[in-house]
């Protein structure tokens, strides 16, 4: 990277010696970063983040195909730059449906098939999900989307770098996955488009990237993700396992030591999920005392049910943006689903979307290793996460109305609890 | 994100627990908004002679009723009714603005438990009987019927 920050400066685009060598980083790259996920260089998309290349697959495909329809359907918990990039054509006569997840986050191809019409042009099912690590069987929800002869985007970037993927195996004909996926640079991004695929540029401008995305390249993010890419395509087997092992530890080890805990996603084999220790109007009886399906196995698509390394899981009677500053204060950072950790101070779409109640989702915590964690750390999360929950719960109204045998939950006469709008 | 005040009350939240007997309870809050706070106040010839919370919330919302129940332990009752939720987040060096909705809820709280305490009382004096809350006149009820509709007891 180092050099396209300091001598070698030229623009990739100018003839002259100066774009020479950013023009070569450039190629080069492109050719690391495809045969990471077994596609051509030349359908690989340069972008400066997993968002931009979200935003370019969903408005960029539907807007070339607007005079055959413009009904585009996506899963109800893809990442926010989906869900607002759909919003965002609705002023042009656009419309989506979003396909329902049962309570583990999976699509299943016969809900997408329901939610096909007749000017459906776009269909978008993410791969893995970012906040509870469920993998989607994306190459038989493909499969369906062809059927229809209606083309097929899938957001990677909780994916790669964590799984295997192979999309011509996939058969998607648009894929995003960023840097940040593979511990490349921010500012650098993918998104793979199939060889022939129509779309509409959303940059406008010069004749980069092959016209699908004009602006001068951040060379030296993109020389990073292409050396990171390289990297992680040799060593991913590696990473997945260790980071699978040490997930597993917390799945099995943490329900020994905290009481009151629910996982959300997939988790591990033959483990019954317990029911939550109360229950609110709104949550589905469904969820409780179902028996999980195998995690590490391989399904019909040959993919694991949940994304190595990655555990969520509510504590209940605690709020999460709580959980996490104490977390931070041990030297461990996670991440939560609740609203008040989120800036937009709603709680997780993707929990709600699972049947996740609205109070069970501000109890939410995401942990999520990477390639450098290790056993100490799971030991010292597993050792510090208990005393602060007990802490918390010490102070909780909630859990001294469940100690109480209560309903921590109960809506007073007179109150709705209506979700306010946003603030500040 | 929190200043150090905030955090050093979020870290370490004064007069935390309930009260046995309390002249006064109130809860605010609702689990869609992320944060319950509930206080218990003791009264004695008009002070607050104790105040006492239990919160489920983020950072700011666990400050924020540190803070409220340090501000209002011995003060008189009308003192504490002028406390505002701006007093608080002022208090704390400030709250993130996406915070001053819903996290600073402290005093609206200790206002309900100190309302709680005034029905009480007027119930045992059997004064005339006013709400409350308005001061509408009212026959058997302890509120009247428009302030029981807004979830007032």
């Amino acid at each position: 990277m180092l050099p396209f920050l300091g001598g070698d400066f030229g623009n990739p685009s100018s003839l002259h010696r100066y774009g020479t060598g950013p023009r070569q980083a450039v190629d080069a790259a492109r050719a690391q970063v495809a045969a990471l996920v077994n596609a051509r260089p030349d359908d690989i998309v340069f972008t400066a983040s997993a968002s931009e290349s979200n935003n370019l697959a969903i408005k960029g495909l539907a807007l070339s195909r607007g005079a055959k329809g413009r009904h585009i359907v996506a899963s109800a918990v893809e990442h926010v730059s989906v869900l607002e990039s759909l919003k965002s054509l609705c002023p042009l006569g656009y419309e989506f449906s979003l396909v329902p997840v049962d309570p583990e986050g999976r699509v299943e191809p016969d809900k997408l098939a329901a939610a096909m019409k007749t000017d459906t042009v776009l269909v978008s099912v993410m791969h893995a999900n970012y906040e509870v690590g469920t993998v989607q069987n994306i190459k038989e929800l493909a499969a369906l989307a062809r059927r229809y002869r209606v083309p097929f985007h899938s957001d990677g970037t909780a994916a790669v770098g964590r799984i295997s993927v192979d999309i011509a195996d996939l058969g998607v004909d648009a894929y995003t996955f960023p840097a940040m996926s593979v511990y490349g640079p921010k500012g650098a991004a993918a998104l793979y488009l199939k060889q022939g695929t129509r779309i509409q540029s959303l940059i406008e401008g010069g004749f980069q990237e092959r016209n699908r995305r004009a602006g001068t390249e951040d060379v030296a993010a993109i020389a990073g993700f292409g050396a990171a890419a390289a990297v992680t395509k040799t060593k991913l087997p590696e990473w997945s396992a260790a980071m699978t092992r040490l997930a597993q530890r917390i799945f099995t080890e943490l329900p020994k030591k905290l009481d009151h805990i629910v996982f959300t996603g997939p988790v591990p084999a033959g483990r019954v999920q317990p029911p939550f220790s109360s229950t609110e109007s709104g949550g589905s009886p469904s969820r409780a005392g179902r028996v999980q399906p195998p995690f590490s196995s391989t399904e019909s698509g040959g993919s694991p049910s949940r994304v190595p390394g990655q555990v969520s899981v509510v504590v209940e009677f605690v709020e999460g943006e709580a959980m996490l500053l104490f977390l931070d204060d041990e030297g461990i950072a996670a991440a939560s689903g609740s609203s008040c950790s989120a800036k937009t101070l709603k709680a997780s779409h993707v929990l709600l979307a699972m049947d996740l109640p609205h109070t069970k989702a501000q109890s939410s915590l995401v942990l999520t290793m990477g390639k450098d964690t290790t056993d100490a750390d799971v030991s010292l999360f597993l050792e510090k996460l208990p005393p602060i929950a007990a802490r918390l719960r010490e102070i909780s109204p909630l859990y001294a109305k469940f100690k109480k045998g209560e309903d921590p939950y109960a809506v007073k006469p007179g109150e709705t609890y209506e979700e306010h709008g946003e603030h500040g | 994100m929190y200043s150090e005040k905030v955090m050093e009350h979020f870290r370490s939240p004064r007069n935390v627990g309930e009260i046995d007997n309390a002249d006064g309870v109130g809860e605010v809050g609702n689990p869609v908004c992320g944060d319950m706070m509930t206080f218990w106040v003791k009264i004695e010839n008009g002070i607050l002679a104790d105040v006492k919370f239990k919160t489920f919330g983020c950072g700011a919302a666990i400050a924020v009723s540190s803070m409220v129940s340090e501000m209002a332990k011995g003060r008189t009752v009308e003192e504490a009714m002028k406390i505002s939720n701006a007093d608080v987040a002022k208090e704390l060096g400030g709250l993130p603005p996406n915070k001053l909705h819903c996290s600073n809820l402290g005093a609206d709280a200790l206002h309900r438990a100190i309302e709680n305490y005034l029905v009480k009382k007027r119930k045992a004096e059997k004064k005339d009987c006013h709400c409350p809350y308005c001061d509408t006149p009212i026959e058997a009820s302890e509120i009247c019927a428009p302030c029981k509709a807004q979830g007032r007891n």
